[in-house]
């Protein structure tokens, strides 16, 4: 076992792991189950939780490599009451349906329109690539993440 | 302005909060006190006996708490009653590479998990079968004993019409050979399921499944444990597309090792382990025969399947008919002969995936009617205009049709893609194809013989206002919570954020059959209006008294209950509700359904293929090949889709684009394939599913035909528009190279292949397919003569004495 500090959706916490716990087991041990684990393999982006703000997947990282960084999964995303643009974009763009890949999708998106705030369509498509999708088409989550680049201020 | 408040508008989910923030609960997330974790031990050989089965050394390792076998569990069980061949773990033998065998229950997953390697299993190997050919031959070897020949699971041969005077009279015959590859669902959740037996002795069941009521029979069934001690919840699916209809091993395994350790276990499937659960498209090797007149009317339609079913019955008896069943739906035949064998072979068994053994031989007539089509000069879109089966008829195999949108789809994906434009004019490598389907709204019959509803509806309304809506329906992702809620809204006149969704769960909410053959719209759809009309005719009698208005002259629509002659004169709904309380009690409607009857034949093998409404749609495909790489790139999709009526026209958008990205996957990347029995590509990294980049642009069109079966006229959504996608990529293949693509996937390597170019010896070809069972050399009538010869002897019996 070793203790490791991180910043879990903007608070500070330090918790005890063994050396192979690896990040989404972690997270989900936590209660943070909004992010999944699907093919295991850093294929889907199903378990896509941001790392100092990079998208990583959290499937096939080690929970030792977030000690003294900060972590940022679905939970953490929405202020309150507020959904972030993201969020709110994929509820009025129907970017959803089964919603098993939508946190990963969504974080995975907010680390572009962090890094590239008004990316066209083929940046979107090309960005989300590591993130699969089994419901929608993807057509309606590129037309989302377009729109709340526009929301951005 | 619409006649409706709620039907018609694009509204947004119900639940789409919690799936936004993660707070979604789907059953792997779910984590109970003292819970344990399962895992499957897995046969590592496709057709063995089990010789000697140790599990003393596993039980022996630190954290493992129960183990469990075949033994423990002998009871047949499997999805449809009549053909039950499958046990939850395996006793005695194993059929495929995957096959549960054993369960471990531990207190964390790693200790589970090494348990697994210290479970003695001695097999002794038999000699396995994985080809169509082999099953139909080898009597020596049987993979099931129960099998009557060979290892044929299932056979059904059924003729309609003056087959013979329809091919004589035919100016123009084709006959030719297809092949379907199979391919999985892949949803993006693993099947997942947590068991608690309670210390009141009763089994709560949380089950990523699309049938909760089928898996409370076989619990019932296989645990020995009255069902009325057994509550099953389907959990949100993360996706599921027929993958997750089927009782499973796992689920019947978490189930005991509770009831045994009296902890909760939860087992999930891994990755890996979800491309054994399998379930999905079938293999088919299809013949199909199509006489036509000069001008291209159908004379007569003969076609042969041949299933490869894998390792036990699933659907499979439904499946079998399914690939025979629907074909007569679209277009005028007057004859029509259809046989259909499924073996079993051992690998994974197949069962239902999105379109359900409708989409192999659609795939296949659609690609023979556009070869037809430019056999006798016809535009392919004009052709099918020209031979459509007309709304309110009847077909040759006696299927009840209502409404019929084929050719207002035709003509939308015409229009939509400037079709006259680029039909012909393409350069080489550049191309655009056309295909038709059509899909059921829900099966016409149960899959246990009961005379009882389809589907039930319960509707309480609280003294706030507040409406629920309990039905045994499963949420895979398709929307049905999001349909339930929106008919009761615009029934009840309400908002869909006014009503809560219990689905799914057996103790709380009515039966309904499970999310199947896109049924819920239909099925659930009018059992929850039937049960909100009953509950408004309460509010209205009431509202009608202190309005002094005839209930006739009321309408509900935004939380009021008013005057249609003076809408300004209205009562509220939360005091119609109270006032309704007051004079009846407690405000519960209940509503059902059963499809009508009539619908369908009474031959026998009538009872697939009926529905009460048929869903219709075209797809357009538009390609460019690279001449050079082989390469295939699909750059546009636009399916126009029959709905009957778009009740939230972005849920059947959604449906239209999803079915589309599923169907391009099947045509153009996905195989579920084996090398020796094994999995070649067991894993995201290997079977492809296409990405954000590969998929194409995808347009949906809707086309409603106000069905009056439908609740609002609504039919189905979430299956038929796969059908004519991979048809139309590979027709529009054909209009880009000159190449007929007869299987499927088509891939840059056969495309190469066709060019010559894969090597440089090859000549060029204008087909790629097979040319019979095997090699082809063999005559292909041959098994099927020697397989139907004695059920043709049954039939003529038959015939003769009734």
């Amino acid at each position: 076992m070793r203790q490791i500090s991180l910043r879990l959706n903007g608070v500070a916490r330090t918790v005890e792991i063994e050396d192979q716990v690896l990040l989404v087991e972690l997270v989900r041990s936590l209660g943070l189950t909004g992010t999944k684990v699907s093919c295991d393999t850093e294929v889907c982006g199903a378990c896509t939780v941001l790392l100092d703000g990079r998208p990583v997947s959290a499937c096939t990282t080690l929970a030792l490599e977030a000690d003294g960084r900060s972590v940022l999964t679905i939970e953490g995303l929405a202020k309150a009451n507020q959904l972030h643009p993201l969020q709110q974009a994929f509820i009025d763009n129907f970017a959803f349906q089964c919603g098993f890949c939508t946190p990963g999708m969504i974080l995975a998106a907010k680390a572009l329109l962090d890094e590239r705030p008004s990316p066209t369509a083929e940046e979107v498509r090309r960005w989300m690539e590591g993130n699969i999708c089994r419901c929608t088409g993807y057509q309606s989550i590129v037309d989302a993440v377009l729109d709340a680049a526009g929301r951005r201020p | 302005m619409s006649e409706y408040s709620i039907v018609g508008r694009r509204l947004p989910k119900v639940n789409a909060w919690a799936h936004l923030t993660g707070a979604a609960r789907y059953a792997d997330d779910i984590d109970l006190p003292r819970m344990l974790h399962g895992r499957l031990l897995r046969s590592t050989r496709p057709h063995a006996r089990i010789e000697r089965l140790d599990v003393t050394r596993a039980l022996a390792h630190p954290g493992v708490v129960a183990i469990v076998t075949g033994a423990d569990m002998p009871e047949k069980m499997g999805i449809m009653p009549s053909t039950q061949d499958e046990t939850a773990l395996a006793v005695g033998k194993v059929r495929y590479v995957g096959e549960p065998v054993a369960a471990v229950a531990a207190l964390d997953e790693d200790a589970a998990y090494e348990a697994l390697a210290l479970i003695d299993v001695e097999y002794e190997d038999l000699e396995p079968i994985f080809t169509i050919e082999a099953a139909l031959e080898r009597e020596d070897v049987k993979i099931h004993d129960e099998a009557r020949r060979a290892n044929v699971f299932k056979e059904v041969h059924l003729s309609f019409g003056d087959l013979d005077a329809g091919f004589a009279a035919a100016d123009h015959v084709r006959d030719e050979w297809f092949f379907f590859e199979g391919t999985t669902h892949a949803p993006i959740e693993s099947h997942a399921a947590v068991a608690s037996y309670g210390a009141d002795g009763k089994l709560t069941l949380w089950s990523s499944t699309q049938v909760p009521h089928y898996l409370h029979r076989e619990l019932e069934k296989v645990l020995g444990l009255p069902r009325s001690r057994i509550r099953v919840i389907a959990t949100p699916n993360g996706g599921a597309f027929g993958g997750k209809s089927d009782p499973f091993g796992h689920e019947f395994s978490a189930a005991l090792l509770s009831m045994r350790t009296r902890r909760p276990v939860k087992i999930t499937l891994d990755r890996e382990e979800v491309f054994y659960a399998h379930r999905g498209r079938h293999p088919v090797k299809m013949r199909v025969k199509t006489g036509v007149k000069r001008d291209g009317e159908i004379t007569a339609v003969e076609l042969n399947s041949y299933l490869d079913g894998g390792a036990y019955a699933s659907y499979g008896i439904a499946t079998t008919y399914y690939t025979g069943a629907l074909l007569t739906v679209t277009y005028r035949i007057p004859a029509y002969k259809f046989d259909g064998v499924r073996v079993y072979t051992n690998k994974p068994p197949c069962g239902p995936k999105r379109g359900h053994g409708t989409t192999q031989p659609r795939y296949a007539f659609e690609c023979q009617l556009d070869k037809i089509a430019a056999d006798l000069g016809l535009d392919p879109i004009a052709y099918r205009q020209r031979i459509l089966q007309p709304p309110n008829s009847r077909t040759v195999n006696d299927l009840r049709i209502t409404t019929m949108g084929l050719g207002e789809c035709l003509g939308a994906v015409r229009t939509a893609t400037g079709w006259d434009r680029k039909r012909g004019e393409l350069p080489r490598g550049k191309g655009i194809g056309v295909a038709g389907s059509a899909y059921i709204s829900g099966a016409g019959l149960p899959i246990y013989w009961n005379d009882m509803p389809h589907s039930g509806a319960e509707i309480r309304i609280d003294r706030g206002g507040g409406v629920t809506v309990m039905c045994g329906t499963s949420e895979i992702g398709q929307g049905s919570d999001n349909v339930l809620a929106a008919i009761a809204a615009e029934t009840l006149g309400v908002y869909p954020e006014d009503v809560h969704v219990v689905s799914g769960d057996t103790s709380l909410a009515p039966v309904d059959l499970g999310s199947y053959s896109s049924r819920v719209t239909m099925m659930a759809g009018n059992a929850t209006k039937s049960a909100a009309t009953a509950l408004r005719e309460k509010l209205f009698a009431v509202a009608s008294e202190k309005l002094g208005v005839p209930a006739e002259r009321l309408a509900a629509a935004y939380r009021r209950i008013y005057d249609l002659g003076a809408p300004e004169r209205y009562v509220g709904f939360v005091e119609a509700a109270n006032l309704a309380e007051a004079r009846y009690g407690t405000l519960v409607g209940a509503g059902s359904y059963k499809p009508p009857a009539g619908i369908g034949g009474s031959y026998k093998g009538a009872g697939v293929g009926p529905t009460p409404a048929y869903s219709y749609q075209a797809a357009v495909a538009e390609v460019s090949v690279d001449l050079e790489t082989g390469q295939l790139t699909v750059e546009r999709i636009t399916t126009a889709h029959d709905c009957g009526r778009a009740l939230n026209p972005v849920n059947v958008e959604g449906q239209v684009e999803g079915s589309a990205y599923m169907g391009y996957g099947e045509a153009v990347l996905e195989e579920q394939v084996f090398r020796g029995g094994l999995h070649k590509k067991p894993s995201l990294l290997d079977y492809k599913l296409p990405t954000s980049l590969d998929t194409p642009a995808l347009q949906a069109v809707l086309v409603e035909t106000v069905d009056s079966e439908g609740p609002y006229g609504a039919k189905e959504a979430g299956e038929g528009p796969l059908n004519p996608v991979i048809p139309a990529i590979a027709n529009a293949v054909y209009d880009a190279i000159g190449v007929r693509f007869d299987e499927t996937p088509i891939t840059a390597e056969k495309i190469l292949d066709a060019l010559g170019k894969r090597d440089n010896r090859a000549a060029p070809k204008d087909r790629i397919g097979p040319d019979g069972l095997g090699d082809g050399r063999r005559d292909p009538g041959r098994a099927l003569r020697r397989l139907g010869a004695s059920t043709e002897a049954r039939e003529r019996k038959r015939a003769g004495t009734t």
